[in-house]
């Protein structure tokens, strides 16, 4: 009798932390069942759904408020498979549940979920399958979808490189997940340096690759690293949590956070944030999906925007920033915008003038490497197709990695 | 040139004090004889419980109290499973575990998403009182002044923990009754010791001091709740193996969280000494940073092979550990 009790008891336990685990995943299926509007949108996210920051829940946010602008109702029309880890198997089922439930069109968000997306839409040739920060796709039904957030992350820089003139302190510290192995992080770390060199030339980034995309702890550490040994007045970042915002609070220098607007981690610290708005990808994908599925990749196709197509932006300033911020934010941002100008170009901007004349200046010089290497010739332009393809793996002038 | 030895020591102490903790807690457990493996989820609930309770009150003796209160009642469960319905403790371990961990995302998330949001930490007096204590004299010695007696309360107080515990196992009556317990219950139970009464507050008790542990990386880490990283990170995985490496003796508690500490801390701090010393140290870098993770586990595995080959039985290991003791039985 008591090993029964003991088994059930056990039993339960398990049984609800598997729910708090599932959240209201459960709920939400039986809630769609045959809903009015008969175009259904799935998703994939690599953590929970009920995140209130993060990654997973950029992408949601997006996905909600697109379906809100395309007509839909992400009550009933929205399935969502959460907490799918990037193993081929696991993605599959969830594909094969999603397709199930009738979905039209299936995001995937992590990078992980390519393969077993490849193939699943060749055996669903009626279902779009949309696959973030990847680079496979096939002619009818298979996409990728990534943006320009260097193009962001330039303009943090700039508030960066204003701070830093202000306290006369060049180093700039970047706590990041990944180095040069991937061009998702180089690109931003590159970004970053030569957004805060066209207004501190003598700027110099000190990144610290944690090897992780989220571990609470090695972010807080490694910011604490830049600030006590390398004397880094201003801690940017790419990775999952707020510590190095957090850190930058504590010890009275400043940061630039990443994902969303991190002023309310860190009042005293934070300048602004790159982040994305995944609603602008989202409601284009909707809604040329619910207008006429076997154009979708002609007229969508695979999709890499930026600042022009309000898919990254930066967050609003804070008060902790430079007076003349602003301004040259919204000079090099027009730039970007009018597709004259890009962040990896042989043109370099330089900013100056005081608060209310910013100015911008444009001069030819060649993009070098941090070991001297001629990336871009004086005036050649900009290579950011090796942001798109994934092959930038090298760090520009002015940026070492100190681990 | 001194100040990164300084940092490298008060990071060693600041970051893995939970360790202790954590190691401390369970040893008091195992000592009883019952195999707890909720390390993980037992300080992920004292976490969450003694945080929220704590900004709620903004005090810091209330956090730590409900900590000790909520991950005793975990104890108590595990106890209630183990002790009196004879449940598998592996398996009740494991399911605390997942429980605690579940438990932990499922409140921050709800309270994230609630109007009120996640309190806030930066500016409470529970953050003041969390800070490092200046002691007059000692925290103004050059180097170690820094490293060492500049810390805050609940450093000292796992400190104590520890050696409390040593001298409670060594030189107390009750001490002794509950290694008895451990090595063979049946025997302390033919000498009168209540053996279930006995496990029962032990159990509590290791589990209210690893809910401690758990507060303290909530508030080390600036009390902030990320939605896919919890604050105890894994810590309680490798208390349990940090058990093995101090023999079952709290004293070697410290001398162990010391030396995972090192390691710990020198996966991240290897690019600081490389930059200081360039010439001497400048390999550092080299070194993946996951080999720093793997090599305490590594020589908690050397240590179990070196104590098995020994022929002096010197394992601190309670003979009946995992075993559920049943009266009837005998």
């Amino acid at each position: 009798m008591k090993k029964l009790i003991s088994l059930i008891v056990t039993a339960a336990l398990a049984v609800t932390s598997v729910f708090a685990l599932a959240g209201c995943g459960a709920a939400k299926e039986t809630e769609g069942e045959k809903a009015a509007s008969d175009f259904k949108v799935g998703a994939i996210y690599i953590n929970s759904q009920n995140d209130t920051s993060g990654y997973t829940y950029a992408h949601h946010h997006g996905i909600t408020e697109a379906m809100k602008q395309v007509g839909l109702d992400p009550a009933k029309d929205l399935y969502i498979v959460d907490n799918v880890p990037e193993d081929d198997e696991k993605v599959k089922q969830a594909i094969d549940q999603l397709a199930g439930n009738g979905c039209n069109i299936i995001f995937g968000i992590s990078f992980g979920y390519i393969n077993a997306m490849e193939e699943k839409a060749k055996e669903y040739p009626d279902i779009i399958f949309s696959h973030a920060t990847g680079y496979l796709s096939n002619d009818t039904n298979f996409n990728n979808y990534f943006g320009r957030i260097y193009q962001a992350r330039y303009l943090s820089g700039i508030a960066a490189g204003y701070k830093s003139l202000a306290t006369g302190n060049n180093n700039l510290g970047y706590v990041s997940a990944w180095g040069t192995e991937y061009a998702e992080t180089c690109s931003g770390i590159n970004a970053f340096a030569l957004g805060a060199m066209s207004v501190n030339p003598d700027a110099q980034v000190y990144v610290y690759e944690i090897s992780t995309w989220g571990d609470q702890e090695l972010e807080r550490q490694a910011a604490e690293t830049l600030i006590d040994t390398y004397g880094c007045g201003v801690i940017a970042q790419h990775c999952d949590s707020a510590q190095p915002q957090i850190v930058a609070n504590e010890k009275g220098v400043f940061g630039c956070g990443y994902n969303s607007d991190m002023t309310k981690e860190a009042p005293n610290a934070h300048l602004v944030a790159p982040v994305w708005n995944w609603d602008a990808y989202y409601a284009t994908a909707m809604k040329a999906a619910m207008e006429n599925p076997a154009t979708f990749m002609t007229t969508v196709g695979n999709y890499y925007e930026g600042l022009n197509a309000g898919l990254v932006d930066v967050s609003t300033l804070s008060a902790n920033c430079e007076p003349e911020t602003q301004e040259a934010i919204d000079l090099a941002k027009d730039l970007m915008k009018s597709g004259k100008w890009d962040v990896f170009s042989g043109v370099k901007l330089s900013f100056s003038g005081a608060a209310g004349a910013v100015a911008v200046a444009q001069s030819d010089a060649a993009l070098l490497a941090n070991d001297g290497t001629e990336i871009v010739a004086a005036g050649g332009a900009s290579v950011d197709d090796g942001v798109i393809q994934g092959s930038m793996n090298y760090y520009v002038e002015g940026v070492t990695q100190v681990n | 040139m001194l100040e990164v030895f300084t940092l490298f020591l008060f990071n060693i102490i600041v970051y893995n004090i939970p360790l202790l903790y954590g190691t401390t807690g369970e040893i008091m457990i195992e000592k009883s004889g019952s195999l707890n493996l909720g390390v993980e989820g037992t300080m992920a609930i004292g976490a969450v419980a003694g945080y929220l309770a704590g900004a709620k009150c903004d005090s810091l003796f209330v956090a730590c109290l409900v900590s000790f209160i909520a991950s005793g009642l975990v104890g108590l469960l595990f106890s209630f499973l183990t002790v009196t319905l004879q449940a598998n403790q592996n398996v009740t371990g494991l399911t605390i575990t997942t429980f605690g961990v579940a438990f932990y995302y499922f409140i921050g998330n709800a309270l994230s998403n609630s109007a009120g949001g996640w309190p806030q930490l930066s500016g409470t007096k529970l953050d003041e009182h969390s800070q490092a204590i200046h002691i007059p004299g000692l925290s103004d010695i050059p180097f170690v002044g820094k490293a060492i007696f500049s810390h805050g309360i609940l450093v000292y107080l796992g400190i104590a923990i520890a050696i409390l515990m040593w001298l409670y196992f060594k030189k107390t009556v009750p001490g002794l009754k509950l290694r008895a317990i451990g090595e063979n219950p049946a025997a302390a139970d033919s000498l009168g010791v209540n053996v279930a009464m006995y496990k029962y507050i032990h159990i509590i008790i290791g589990s209210g001091i690893m809910g401690l542990g758990g507060l303290y990386m909530g508030l080390n880490m600036g009390g902030t709740f990320e939605g896919s990283n919890c604050w105890i990170n894994g810590y309680g995985w490798i208390s349990i193996a940090l058990v093995i490496f101090a023999n079952w003796s709290p004293a070697k508690a410290i001398l162990g969280t010391l030396i995972f500490g090192f390691f710990n801390t020198l996966r991240v701090q290897n690019a600081a000494l490389a930059y200081t010393f360039p010439e001497t140290l400048g390999w550092l870098t080299k070194i993946p940073s996951h080999f720093f993770s793997a090599l305490p586990f590594i020589i908690t595995l050397l240590v179990l092979i070196t104590s098995s080959l020994s022929k002096k039985k010197q394992s601190g290991e309670p003979e009946a550990i995992g075993r559920n003791y049943y009266r009837e039985d005998r």
